[in-house]
């Protein structure tokens, strides 16, 4: 199972990176794909959006399912991946650099609850039963 | 506490993710599902289609109880071995299951009948068979295990793993099928492909499983299983029609005799229902996935999808949709996806066949 220890986590399977200038980049767990298998098509919110913490803001679907994607933190999109709309099985081949869309957080010690690896392990298992 | 196929430790060994399906514990796929859609269409799978239900009728009045149980006219077959499709309905006109018919013997006939409906199946044959005083003899047959061999290299796989049979499936007509002791090869299939179903007994399952991957077919779950019925354009009961939908509305008129004068459970509530309503194909024509309960608007009034997917063959969007008589093929539609409503093209289905994409 990978779950890198240098990124943040959501109980709703997104993972985020903060990067150097406090922008957060955002996208779903290998854990995420691997449950829904072969990705499809993906909808990233257009940037300039305004999302409250929890908002659906990106849509993944698989040839089996679709899945809502929802904001880690309230913030705006500052970016969105066209590549990954372009190739959605790039999610499938390496969930953690086929990001889907980049935020900068209203505020940016709402970080600090997201969860670490660890806490997420714990996530994943909990559900394996 | 699920039900196992006798090839359930053989799905587990080449690492399928099982789910729960109708209560059977069954593989969605060994790996990439889009991967095992495009092996059957351009070479050879395997299915597991152990949990589907095989039901010997026997007696002198099996003839006579199918013409009246099924909408069917099993007079059809007159040939050892012919297969037919068909509906069994309830007195409104529902559907209760679809299921295959093969005449054996006029003493014997083997219906194949789908798994989450076996038993209410059974049930209602039963009750049949007491109102009626047909007198047969009702043999679930849960000591074989079914395995279907589909795609165009089909043929060398099934003569690679049974040595043997070569002769019997050269010869083997389309839905058609031919018994040698207890196994059980049929022409017939669920994927728009040349290929196979075969029972063998269950101890012998994973043996002949075995067999088959050694010959190159591939194993292929229910994931990939429903994409390539879809693009075949073949109903899924339970999605595309069940108790409460008309076949005439679910795209089977083909199989519901009214030619006949025979009386069939069902025929009379048909005959005095309104037909107003068809079955589509739709194309997506905008980016996005058609599901199954989606909203379909049309000039006419709306409709639903029954079942929708992306096609790994066309790389598009496709689906099943009831909505109103009136609308043509060629003809656009929307479809509520969400908070949007997207552009879809009806098509006649099936949408692929035989490996070729038969839709514009």
């Amino acid at each position: 199972m990978s779950i890198p220890a240098d990124l943040k986590y959501t109980p709703s399977h997104e993972w985020v990176r903060v990067e150097a200038d406090g922008t957060l980049t955002i996208g779903i767990t290998h854990h995420a794909q691997d449950l829904l298998g072969d990705m499809v098509f993906i909808e990233t919110p257009a940037a300039g959006r305004t999302l409250a913490k929890g908002e659906e803001c990106a849509v993944v679907e698989s040839v089996k399912a679709a899945s809502d994607v929802y904001a880690p933190v309230a913030g705006e999109v500052v970016a969105a991946n066209a590549d990954v709309e372009a190739s959605p099985e790039s999610v499938n081949q390496d969930a953690y650099s086929a990001w889907l869309f980049k935020i900068k957080p209203a505020n940016p010690a709402d970080v600090s609850e997201l969860l670490d690896a660890a806490a997420y392990q714990k996530v994943v298992e909990s559900e394996a039963h | 506490m699920l039900k196992h196929t006798p090839l359930n430790a053989a799905h587990r060994e080449l690492g399928a993710k099982m789910v729960d399906f109708g209560g059977w514990d069954m593989p969605l796929n060994y790996g990439s599902q889009i991967e095992e859609h495009h092996a059957v269409r351009n070479g050879c799978g395997l299915f597991d289609v152990s949990h589907m239900l095989a039901l010997d009728l026997k007696g002198a009045n099996v003839r006579p109880f199918l013409r009246r149980l099924v909408a069917n006219n099993v007079d059809k077959l007159q040939a050892s071995g012919k297969a037919l499709y068909s509906c069994m309905l309830n007195e409104a006109g529902g559907v209760i299951d679809d299921l295959i018919i093969y005449f054996m013997d006029e003493n014997w006939f083997r219906l194949v009948v789908n798994a989450g409906t076996a038993e209410k199946d059974l049930a209602w044959m039963e009750k049949c068979n007491a109102d009626w005083g047909t007198g047969l003899t009702f043999a679930p047959r849960r000591d074989l295990a079914m395995i279907a061999i589909q795609g165009p290299d089909a043929s060398r796989v099934l003569n690679a793993a049974l040595p043997g049979v070569d002769g019997l499936t050269a010869s083997l007509k389309p839905f058609s099928a031919a018994a040698m002791g207890e196994m059980f090869i049929a022409r017939t299939g669920y994927t728009g492909e040349d290929g196979f179903e075969a029972m063998v007994l269950t101890k012998s399952a994973p043996f002949f499983w075995k067999a088959l991957i050694e010959a190159g077919g591939k194993p292929i779950g229910l994931g990939a299983r429903d994409t390539l019925r879809l693009e075949a354009g073949m109903n899924l009961y339970g999605q595309d029609m069940d108790e409460t939908a008309s076949p005439l509305e679910s795209g089977l008129a083909w199989t519901v005799d009214l030619k006949t004068e025979r009386d069939f459970v069902g025929r009379a509530a048909l005959e005095k229902s309104e037909v107003t309503k068809q079955l589509v194909g739709l194309l997506l024509l905008d980016k996005g996935v058609l599901r199954s309960h989606q909203t379909v608007l049309t000039k006419n009034g709306a409709g639903e999808i029954t079942s929708g997917t992306f096609s790994p063959t066309l790389q598009q969007s496709i689906a099943l949709a009831r909505i109103p008589l009136g609308i043509a093929p060629g003809e656009e539609v929307e479809v509520e996806i969400r908070d949007k409503k997207l552009k879809a093209k009806v098509v006649k289905y099936p949408f692929v066949r035989n490996g070729k994409i038969l839709i514009a």
